[in-house]
């Protein structure tokens, strides 16, 4: 099975959807995680918090580490949530990733993880 | 045996490039090796067949050839820990068939997989002409004039999706064939539009192209006969070549259908995309391609200019606008009520369209104000359009459109 992350993409400063609406994307999503548990595609998988909590680690050329308050990212497109799904092939995962994004509501990109070197 | 010729090695080349690789990657389950091997067994042809003749079955030859000898790569190249494994593989891939229904199902899975809409459509078409119909990097770019590296890249990208994103190599299932399908053919018909529309560029690379593309359009008539739109799409190309030499006048200008030597038509062509278009018909169910190509069999049917049925015509784009809503065709379908209804009625249709930065639709709109005797905004229109062309032969059509307005 190849692994891949499904990534949904949100837009910063885009209108607050009503309640009533946040609470049906809530409900499809776990509608959602539940069938990729039921088939065992289901990896890893969450929504994030909104940017303004994110931090950014790296280190500068002498060496030492150095931390900045925001997201890395300075577009308005941000990460807001993912997951990580076990798929035959790449039709499979676009499958799962049509699903997500309608659960959602939110663009999904789909990467395929390198394969991961035996031990 | 009769000896070779190299045209006779080119057209088996041709002819089973596609064929021999698309059995191998499904054997060895990656396009570069199965690219590599089937090289190297032309390569073989070429010393040999010249002396030895065309074997019995050619495309047999070059995919056995092409296997023993990616298996002898294999061989050389392979490290002990997965020696075991290849052997298995290539145990299991030697004794197959290479020819009938397994191959067949190869050849449209290597289609699906180059046509597959997670590649962006530059890199379907370019693989496309490089798996299936063998053209070199260089002749790709050259097509479609770009730099030999840049297209390098595109493949070898495209390549690289394939095997680590893992797009599978399959036939689509049934709920996914129709817009697959659909993909496939628009790949096809660009590639065959690039040969025909383009005149910048080699013009022998360019016939090329149109050559290849109803080769294509041919191999899924064949491999897919019962998709009314696989026929469609033959036809249309078909009935599109069939007019391609009296398309350009002796200078290299470009002549209108209307103006076109209609002797200098190729009749085979149209009797072969006619006869499409009536089986089509019989079958009733229509598409867009299925219909373009009526509208082409329309034109081919009409032995003058003024014999054209142009009211069949109108009735054909009504169609294909319910099909196919976008301006592209309503201004296609404003140029045939023009020769039912007059200028006036056309250029009423042009008004509200979406396509301020098309070069044809200003040209179409100068041509019409042309004839409703508005000289001024006629010039106007064809300056429009020549700003947005930058083909050498539409640009002096156009031109010579603007010194007739201005004479109007």
């Amino acid at each position: 099975m190849q692994q891949y992350m499904l990534t949904v993409h949100s837009v910063e400063g885009s209108p607050e959807p009503s309640a009533e609406a946040r609470q049906k994307v809530y409900r499809d999503v776990d509608a959602f995680n539940a069938e990729l548990r039921s088939t065992g595609a289901w990896v890893f998988g969450g929504g994030l918090h909104p940017v303004n909590t994110a931090t950014v680690v790296r280190i500068h050329p002498g060496g030492e580490i150095l931390m900045t308050d925001g997201p890395f990212a300075e577009g308005k497109e941000h990460v807001g949530g993912f997951w990580v799904i076990a798929a035959p092939d790449l039709d499979a995962a676009l499958a799962w990733a049509a699903k997500a994004t309608r659960a959602c509501a939110a663009p999904v990109e789909v990467r395929p993880f390198q394969d991961i070197p035996p031990d | 045996m009769p000896a070779v010729g190299g045209s006779e090695i080119e057209r088996v080349f041709r002819e089973e490039y596609g064929r021999a690789v698309a059995v191998l990657v499904r054997a060895f389950g990656d396009i570069d090796l199965a690219e590599e091997a089937v090289q190297d067994s032309f390569a073989v042809a070429v010393e040999r067949w010249p002396s030895t003749g065309l074997p019995p079955s050619p495309a047999g030859w070059i995919i056995t050839t092409a296997r023993n000898r990616a298996i002898d790569r294999f061989r050389r190249e392979a490290s002990r820990e997965d020696r075991h494994a290849q052997a298995a593989l290539l145990l299991e891939s030697r004794n197959e068939p290479v020819e009938g229904g397994p191959v067949r199902d190869d050849v449209l899975r290597l289609i699906f997989t180059c046509c597959h809409p997670a590649l962006a459509a530059s890199a379907q078409v370019a693989l496309t002409l490089r798996l299936l119909g063998g053209l070199t990097t260089t002749e790709i770019a050259r097509a479609f004039l770009v730099p030999e590296a840049t297209m390098a890249q595109r493949l070898v990208r495209a390549k690289g999706k394939i095997r680590d994103a893992k797009i599978p190599y399959r036939v689509p299932g049934e709920s996914e064939l129709p817009s697959r399908l659909r993909a496939v053919l628009s790949v096809v018909y660009l590639i065959f539009n690039e040969g025909y529309s383009a005149s910048s560029g080699d013009r022998l690379v360019r016939d090329d192209l149109c050559a290849e593309a109803i080769r294509l359009g041919r191999l899924l008539a064949d491999l897919m006969p019962d998709e009314p739109e696989v026929m469609g799409l033959l036809a249309l190309m078909l009935l599109t070549d069939s007019r391609r030499a009296a398309r350009t006048g002796a200078d290299g200008a470009l002549v209108l259908l209307a103006d076109q030597d209609r002797a200098a038509w190729d009749r085979g062509l149209i009797a072969e995309g006619q006869a499409i278009v009536r089986e089509c018909l019989r079958r009733n169910r229509p598409g867009p391609y299925q219909i373009q190509a009526a509208i082409n069999a329309v034109h081919s049917d009409a032995g003058t200019a003024a014999g054209t049925d142009w009211k069949q015509i109108v009735v054909l784009y009504d169609q294909l606008l319910v099909l196919a809503p976008n301006p592209v065709v309503a201004l296609n379908r404003a140029v045939a009520v023009a020769e039912v209804h007059g200028p006036e009625a056309a250029i009423a249709l042009l008004e509200g369209l979406d396509l301020e930065d098309y070069y044809l639709f200003h040209a179409v709109r100068a041509d019409l104000l042309v004839r409703l005797g508005r000289g001024v905004e006629a010039v106007a229109a064809y300056e429009r359009a020549i700003s947005l062309t930058t083909n050498a032969t539409e640009r002096a059509f156009l031109e010579r459109g603007v010194a007739r307005a201005a004479e109007s």
